[in-house]
């Protein structure tokens, strides 16, 4: 097997990795090299030909396709390094990163590692609903998939499962493909995806949203012939007597999205249970060291806004480890209470503690957010209105935390 | 004009196949589904059976032993993935106890070996996570995966001359008087001399149609969870509670392939073709099989099925023995019927003793060019690394790796595609080359496989099955 050293070894070609790509050469890093499983780069870009990418981070709205195009214009004109149709079948924890693609195995031995490898989305069979297993079930993303880049239409009288915002956009999707929407269902009390596509994808299209609502049984032998749908009470539990029956013959599922992270494993990367990303630190450095990980492999993300530059932001640490040979300790750990699910990072540094996402586990109006680091009250925001669909970045001041004591995260009303 | 018909493409019509075609005759299979294996052979615990749980004497005590202790050569000679893993029944009363020991003895009679008793710290030292006072060991059990055994002998006996006809449901059987069959189909007439009834679920049908009646069956459904290959390393073997009379109970079973089915229960349905599975059924499988082995969370969770046997069972509620009759009155037919668990471990030698009735009535001429042997899918990520780069550079379409959860490569992809069988469904493929059947279920490559079959069979998008009969993917093409 052909064995080629490198700096970084780039785990993915999406948005993530192209924008940490760029960000590395802009720093003088060149020794790079993006592998991308796909016959071309973008990631998952590549299918969403909606609008509204970039509005955060170039103030103007572009398509999936045209914000991926901006990065790979420069990668390519550049001359970044990347290599298509190369799929990494394990990473170790020394940094080997093995390939296989239709030139050969090859064995890169990396110094440092970015883990770029986006999400996948939860399925039928993780969600175990329950009924029987006809044609016609497609997640969202398979949905758009096989409409946008395989031109095939997947069903005529449609229902959608969860108001995640790619269910959102596939059910505009495929009603302007002709195909009749009857409802997008939702077990929560409140949408999964964010308010614009709410308005912008059911509202203007008269698509109505169930809310507290999921299927509870699937019917048909062949194709799909229609699913049962009832309510569910506060803890997500069917209740009887509102079972309702509706014919049809294709059922879209968006139901949440999990980072994929098999190749950190394979590496030893300790994953953090909330998130199912890494655990990291303030350098986006995984329990590895010399092993990042970004973009939605790290969280999943609603915008790729921030996707772009959270990477960007991950490329000035990889920088500075491959200068410096290590990066500062980040010994101070985060706790969070009961309303917030996770903080990423998960680990500070005491003197650059930096940008801190999290994600709420219900909607909140009028919350104060406090970081308390032993009785001591180190930063606090308030937000207006906050819901689990948004995930939320607050920065904490440089030198603020004097000892490596752990922090607490709160929100409160 | 055929010498034979088997009615039927499940791991005993196929197993019988193979078996005929050592022989110089015309064989055809004719099945209702898109491909071998769709219903009772697939739907199981895949597990080999060491055959302790028969009554001596039986056809099922006797074919069970026999599949057993033939079994790894059998696997070695069709290329399958079997596994010699053994197997324990777990048990924690004193009841138990005297239950495990008879069946000790039951299975040295059937002619079983090497069953043994584990005290607890045998248990604790074979298997650490399960959780028990003492377990009966047998060591010739093992896995097998279900599809490719079936697919193996369907396909061997393929090679040796048999033609398969899929998607042709039976609709009716005439005799004429020189003891001839005409069996219509919804799509085709046959002609033969013999007719084997081997259509499972539907042999009540059948043998009716034979002519045969007096036998009723009633179909007992079984639920079963699949989990992550995660916690697959937690469980080397079968795990079993200690079983009643009628029903061998709720157990935890490694798949070949590293992930770990959870079930069955037992049901009695009236709807033999509803393999959907209820929620609180999948609940109660595992609020059962934790009390037998901790590591059952919902988060593992990446699939769930479903199997139906027919309900086998006399007015005492015990389960009656396999049915495998010649009847002169009904000349040249065999009936098989209530064949059920463990037809997956006794079908070669059911398929022999078939052979071995039709030779009592007829002279049968040896295949001089039977080959017993078939080769698999090479499977790419099962390859050291040297094999893998020498394998993409021969043919670099196994350095294109289409589905990331297997690591499937295009090669073995497109090999599927083109099997000896001719099947071209989206689950044919999944079930030959393990594609699709990861914790994404598809969501990275089943656009690529659908668009595969589309080119390489020539398809129409609107011809493209995920399965079963009209089970249409698509409606058509985006405007």
């Amino acid at each position: 097997m052909k064995t080629i050293n490198k700096d970084v070894i780039i785990v993915g070609g999406g948005p993530a990795g192209l924008a940490a790509a760029l960000e590395l050469y802009k720093q003088g890093i060149k020794d790079i090299l993006i592998l991308e499983r796909e016959t071309e780069l973008g990631g998952i870009l590549k299918q969403c030909i909606h609008d509204g990418f970039g509005l955060t981070r170039f103030k103007e709205s572009y398509t999936g396709p045209e914000y991926a195009e901006k990065f790979i214009e420069k990668v390519k004109l550049l001359k970044i390094p990347y290599r298509t149709g190369s799929m990494v079948l394990s990473v170790s924890d020394e940094r080997e990163v093995k390939v296989a693609s239709r030139e050969g195995l090859v064995l890169y031995r990396a110094k440092t590692v970015i883990m770029a490898m986006g999400c996948r989305e939860k399925t039928r069979g993780a969600l175990a609903i329950p009924g029987e297993r006809p044609a016609g079930i497609y997640t969202a993303g398979v949905a758009q998939a096989y409409i946008n880049l395989h031109n095939k239409m997947i069903g005529k009288n449609v229902i959608v499962l969860g108001s995640g915002d790619i269910g959102l956009i596939m059910a505009r999707r495929l009603t302007l493909e002709g195909a009749n929407v009857v409802a997008v269902f939702e077990i929560q009390p409140y949408p999964s995806g964010l308010n614009r596509n709410i308005e912008q994808c059911l509202n203007d299209y008269n698509i109505p949203l169930y809310l507290s609502h999921t299927v509870t049984n699937i019917h048909g032998k062949s194709r799909l012939k229609g699913v049962t749908v009832s309510k569910v009470d506060n803890e997500f539990q069917p209740i009887k007597g509102t079972e309702k029956y509706y014919e049809t013959d294709t059922l879209v599922l968006s139901v949440g999205l999990i980072p994929e992270n098999e190749l950190s494993l394979s590496a030893s990367v300790k994953l953090d249970l909330r998130t199912n990303g890494a655990l990291v630190d303030t350098y986006f450095q995984t329990s590895v060291e010399g092993i990042f990980s970004v973009g939605n492999a790290l969280h999943v993300h609603d915008l790729v806004d921030f996707v772009s530059l959270e990477a960007e932001k991950a490329a000035l640490s990889v920088k500075r480890y491959l200068e410096q040979g290590q990066l500062p300790e980040c010994d101070i750990v985060i706790k969070t209470d009961e309303n917030i699910i996770y903080t990423v990072p998960q680990r500070l540094n005491k003197h650059d503690a930096g940008d801190l996402s999290f994600r709420v586990r219900k909607p909140m109006k009028n919350a104060l957010l406090k970081v308390v680091q032993s009785g001591r009250l180190i930063y606090e925001e308030s937000f207006k209105t906050i819901v689990p669909a948004e995930m939320k970045k607050i920065k904490l001041p440089r030198n603020v935390l004097e000892i490596s004591e752990a922090v607490e995260v709160s929100l409160e009303c | 004009m055929y010498d034979v018909i088997i009615i039927g493409a499940g791991v005993v019509g196929s197993a019988i196949a193979r078996e005929l075609s050592r022989y110089q005759l015309k064989i055809g299979v004719l099945e209702k589904n898109l491909d071998v294996c769709n219903e009772g052979s697939g739907r199981n615990s895949a597990v080999i059976h060491g055959g302790f749980a028969y009554d001596p004497g039986s056809n099922k005590a006797k074919f069970c032993v026999e599949g057993c202790l033939g079994f790894k050569e059998l696997a070695e000679e069709l290329d399958i993935p079997f596994r010699q893993t053994g197997k324990v029944l777990v048990g924690n009363t004193e009841e138990d106890y005297q239950h495990l020991l008879k069946t000790i003895e039951t299975g040295r009679v059937n002619g079983s070996i090497g069953l043994r008793m584990l005290d607890k710290e045998e248990l604790a030292n074979m298997l650490p996570s399960v959780i028990g006072e003492f377990a009966m060991y047998s060591p010739l059990s093992g896995i097998v995966d279900p599809f490719i055994y079936t697919i193996a002998l369907a396909e061997n006996a393929t090679t040796n001359g048999v033609d398969y006809f899929f998607n042709q449901e039976v609709t009716s059987i005439s005799r004429n008087s020189a003891h001839m069959h005409t069996i219509q189909t919804t799509k085709e007439v046959f002609e033969t001399k013999w007719v084997i009834n081997c259509a499972g679920l539907n042999c009540v049908a059948i043998s009716e149609m034979l002519g045969i009646a007096g036998y009723e069956i009633g179909f007992t459904k079984g639920d079963y969870i699949v989990l992550d290959n995660k916690v697959g390393s937690l469980l080397p073997m079968p795990v079993y509670p200690v079983p009643s009379r009628t029903y061998m109970g709720i157990h935890v079973t490694p798949t070949i392939d590293g992930n770990v089915t959870v079930g069955p229960n037992a049901n009695n349905v009236e709807d033999k073709s509803n393999y959907g599975v209820s929620k609180i059924h999948m609940d109660q499988l595992a609020e059962d099989a934790i009390t037998l082995w901790p590591h059952i969370h919902k988060k593992d969770y990446i699939r769930n099925y479903a199997g139906i046997q027919p309900t086998w069972i006399d007015k005492e509620g015990l389960i009656k023995d396999y049915v495998i009759e010649v009847n002169d009155k009904y000349a040249n037919v065999v009936n098989l019927i209530g064949i059920e668990s463990p037809a997956l471990t006794s079908a070669v030698p059911i398929a022999r003793h078939v052979v071995g009735l039709i030779s009592e009535k007829e002279d049968l001429k040896k295949n001089l060019e039977f080959n017993p042997s078939r080769k698999g899918i090479v499977k790419f990520s099962d390859q050291p690394d040297t094999v893998k780069a020498s394998l993409i550079e021969k043919n670099p379409d196994y350095g294109e790796i289409v589905c990331r959860c297997e690591m499937v490569s295009k090669a073995e992809i497109l090999e599927a595609i083109h099997n000896p069988l001719g099947v071209d469904t989206m689950l044919g493929i999944k079930y030959r080359t393990r594609a699709m059947m990861g914790r994404c279920q598809g969501g990275y490559c089943q656009m690529k496989i659908a668009a595969m079959i589309e080119e390489e069979k020539d398809k129409h998008v609107t011809e493209l099955m995920h399965g079963r009969q009209n089970s249409n993917l698509f409606t058509g093409k985006v405007k």
